[in-house]
């Protein structure tokens, strides 16, 4: 019998657009790419040239620090492009697909008779390291640490996020090699958390059960419940989706990034699970599922932490969901602080909208509604941060950039998705999380 | 209001950096947001967002504000109608107190806003909605009498020295409209307390002129008993006056119900804390009780705690300054501390100081000043608990 932990602070906000359960038809991604800023901590290095033909599964660009840590094209074709920006960053590097897919033979693996470099060397080579996260810092772990334990979350409980139940169904024997490659890289516990009263069968690993509202399934609040992060200490984190794609790779020795999208969101028209390869373009995901009248918004991934992102971009590599929402900029509403408000949301109880029933779908457009100004109330992202973590005085600490009040108050403990509720919640419309990113990324450079 | 909004949109380009009216930028765009939420959407970040913003919270505290304003206003007419001996009936009772209130809610709303135009354009950001708050307070706290030049340098000096120096709404330490009336206290005494100031016996542009009757006193309650030679004290109103508000007092604090309904919607809304306001009360409270049976043989010590609680500025302390979220603690834990100490503080100055009847706004700036105090500490608990977890693993 599995522990449940209840998460008593938090906020599902409840959305108009939830993917049903049935499979979309997907339009066919005209190219497919790697895109760099979708990784932090990573110093991109490109070893192919334009017109070069690859493999799925053929390295498209490593990490110039860990050069052993290499993304691998997700399709065969050919290199199409490099795109730099300023200062010669990469931006992205395009393949365009071949009618049959390629793949590299990385060979079928026995995960038990492993040993921990055996497992490190094939999830490197196949491509699989970058899905695998270290805290402190939220990055692309470091392949020569060895982590007190690894934490996967199989709870996705952001706004309209996928089921993990029904993206999970036919691959649970990948899910399970994945997982017994991750046992092997640590001397402490593989920690998987999931929906209370889940029905998943998992062996060898320490299930916990979170009941509660989001950020419930967010890993950093698990890690803090189930035995946080103290100075000192690294823990890996990953999605139970990308071990999937994991154990994939050891059963059946090749680089296959398939895995299931969910198309959700107010204004998508059609909404279900589409079947993409991870780096496919948007409009290969949604094109066709929703009314385009200049005032929408894409996002990659779910409306807190995700992407903003066009037709032309590229789904976001940890993304399973893509989520549209009306976009607001031509919304005018007249005189909004002063009227009574029914039907706006809002945790306070400040517009009536809290008197009309709880079971009701709102949409959100995504207008910030308001000026930026500085914190003036107090206790609002509290009530919504699940973790020993004082939210308020750890950003404060992050600003000023105060390096020993940020160890003591936590920094080591969190990423920027742990303060996304706060920053919806907000009166004062702060951009916390990227506060957050910009503290770990300084943090980082002072520590290393 | 399709048409106003095309007129916004067409006049817009000449308050932009570079249009020829670009130095009233910041007084442009507090007008358009006043006019209509802004609909600039999320560039990176969340992408989506809560309805509440600041102008909003401050609404809520302003409409909070009203029965205690509207309350004000009557019993201001009602004390001058019993100081004349009139009775013209409740319209004219409350059009009196109404026409007397007004300048200074004007004179405060022109002088504050001013500054935080000019230094919101100065500064070349949005201009912040706290002075909404602070300019309403600020005439509900003083009493009737208190000359409008007054009000306008206090309010000068208090939006100046106690909030923009510091960086403006959300930065400042001490409550801003607390700071008005302390520097009306101590630059002009004479002026703020003493037995005449709490009651106009003169009109009110012309209206309800006429004789002050024979012996008339404007005292104050709390006035009223830090006189007493005695340790009882017979006040001409009953407790029930005490608690609707029909005594002698600064405008908008004498009515405890009007109060309540302020705290109510306050409450209900989640823009003030249960916890600060809560304790305040029980903080007073214990420390009369403390006073009862421990201190010194005089009026105030003796005064029930009930009284003490329902008179002066205490509730009114208590349930709008003391919830400040800016100014008082910030911590869950700290806000009962800070509330105990707010509420015990102003007794304490009450009963013990021999000058001043009154302690609630000294006791709310002296803890202002000890809130971060208080939090430090909070915070300091929470960091040695997570440095424990460390010892405790090993």
């Amino acid at each position: 019998m599995a522990n449940v932990i209840k998460i008593k602070k938090g906020l599902d906000i409840n959305l108009k657009g939830k993917a049903s359960e049935v499979m979309l038809n997907a339009g066919k991604s005209a190219t497919y790419a790697i895109v760099p800023s979708y990784f932090c901590g990573i110093v991109p290095k490109v070893p192919v040239k334009v017109g070069e033909k690859v493999k799925a599964g053929s390295v498209l660009m490593f990490d110039k620090n860990h050069p052993e840590i290499k993304f691998v094209s997700p399709v065969s074709g050919e290199v199409t492009a490099v795109n730099r920006g300023e200062k010669r960053k990469v931006l992205s590097i395009v393949v365009k697909p071949d009618a049959q897919i390629e793949y590299e033979d990385f060979g079928k693996k026995n995960v038990a008779s492993m040993n921990a470099d055996q497992v490190k060397d094939a999830l490197l080579n196949g491509g699989m390291w970058p899905f695998i996260k270290q805290r402190p810092y939220d990055i692309v772990a470091n392949p020569s640490d060895t982590p007190r334990d690894i934490f996967v979350t199989a709870l996705n409980s952001a706004p309209l996020a996928p089921n993990f139940d029904f993206l999970v169904k036919g691959q649970e024997a990948n899910l399970q090699a994945g997982l017994d490659a991750l046992a092997k890289l640590t001397k402490g516990k593989v920690y998987v958390g999931v929906k209370a009263g889940s029905s998943l069968k998992l062996n060898g690993v320490e299930v916990v059960e979170f009941d509660g509202p989001h950020p419930a399934g967010n890993v950093g609040v698990q890690i803090n419940h189930i035995k946080p992060i103290n100075k000192g200490e690294v823990v890996w984190t990953v999605n139970a989706t990308d071990v999937i794609l994991m154990g994939r790779l050891l059963n059946t020795g090749v680089a296959d990034f398939t895995r299931l999208i969910a198309i959700t969101g107010s204004e998508a028209t059609e909404r279900g699970y589409v079947k993409a390869i991870a780096g496919c373009t948007i409009a290969s995901l949604v094109a066709g599922k929703f009314q385009d009248n200049g005032h929408i918004r894409l996002i990659s991934g779910n409306v807190l932490t995700g992407t903003k992102v066009s037709m032309d971009d590229y789904l976001g590599a940890y993304d399973c969901q893509v989520t549209i929402i009306p976009e607001g900029d031509d919304v005018d509403e007249f005189f909004g602080w002063a009227v009574p408000g029914f039907g706006k949301y809002s945790v306070s109880h400040s517009y009536l909208t809290w008197l009309t029933g709880k079971g009701k779908e709102y949409v959100l457009d995504a207008r910030i509604k308001g000026g930026k100004r500085a914190m003036i109330m107090s206790n609002e992202y509290d009530k919504v941060f699940p973790m020993d973590i004082m939210p308020e005085y750890l950003l404060k600490a992050i600003i000023a950039f105060d390096i020993d009040k940020m160890e003591n108050l936590g920094i080591y403990e969190v990423a920027p998705e742990d303060f996304a509720l706060c920053e919806f919640v907000d009166t004062s419309k702060i951009e916390l999380q990227q506060i957050v990113r910009n503290g770990l990324n300084l943090l980082y450079k002072e520590m290393n | 209001m399709k048409a106003l909004r095309n007129y916004l949109n067409k006049i817009k380009p000449n308050f932009e950096e570079g249009g020829k009216l670009a130095m009233f930028r910041s007084v442009f765009e507090g007008f358009e947001s006043f006019l209509y939420v802004p609909n600039a959407t999320s560039k990176t970040g969340v992408h989506i967002h809560d309805s509440i913003d600041s102008k909003r919270t401050m609404t809520v505290v302003i409409i909070a504000l009203l029965p205690a304003l509207l309350f004000g206003m009557y019993n201001v007419g009602y004390q001058h109608n019993l100081a004349i001996g009139a009775n013209p009936g409740f319209w004219m009772t409350f059009l009196f107190g109404f026409l007397a209130v007004l300048p200074k809610i004007i004179v405060s709303y022109v002088v504050g806003l001013g500054i935080e135009f000019t230094v919101a354009q100065w500064k070349k950001e949005e201009i912040q909605e706290g002075f909404l708050v602070s300019g309403i307070l600020i005439p509900m706290i003083v009493p009737v009498d208190t000359p409008l030049w007054m009000i306008a340098v206090a309010t000068a000096f208090a939006v100046i020295f106690a909030k923009e120096v510091f960086g403006g709404t959300g930065y400042n330490v001490f409550n801003v409209a607390l700071v008005t009336r302390a520097f009306l206290f101590f630059a002009y005494p004479t002026a703020m307390s003493g037995d005449q100031i709490w009651v106009r016996t003169s009109d009110t542009f012309g209206l309800g002129a006429g004789q002050v009757v024979d012996g008339f006193s404007a005292a104050t309650p709390l006035g009223i008993a830090k006189v007493s030679a005695t340790s009882t004290v017979e006040f001409p109103w009953s407790f029930q006056d005490m608690v609707y508000g029909f005594i002698p007092g600064s405008i908008g604090e004498t009515s405890v119900i009007a109060i309540a309904i302020g705290a109510i919607i306050l409450l209900v809304t989640n823009i003030a804390s249960w916890k600060t306001m809560f304790s305040v009360f029980v903080g007073g409270a214990l420390m009369a009780l403390i006073f009862n049976v421990a201190g010194p043989d005089t009026a105030t010590a003796q005064m029930p705690w009930y009284e003490h609680l329902a008179l002066g500025g205490f509730a009114f302390g208590a349930v709008f300054m003391a919830t400040d979220p800016v100014t008082s603690a910030r911590t869950e834990t700290g806000k009962y501390i800070y509330g105990l100490l707010v509420g015990a503080m102003a007794i304490i100055i009450r009963v013990l100081n021999p000058g001043y009847p009154e302690g609630m706004m000294l006791a709310i700036l002296l803890m202002n000043v000890f809130a971060p105090l208080i939090d430090y500490y909070v915070v300091e608990a929470n960091i040695n608990r997570r440095l424990n977890r460390v010892k405790l693993n090993k």
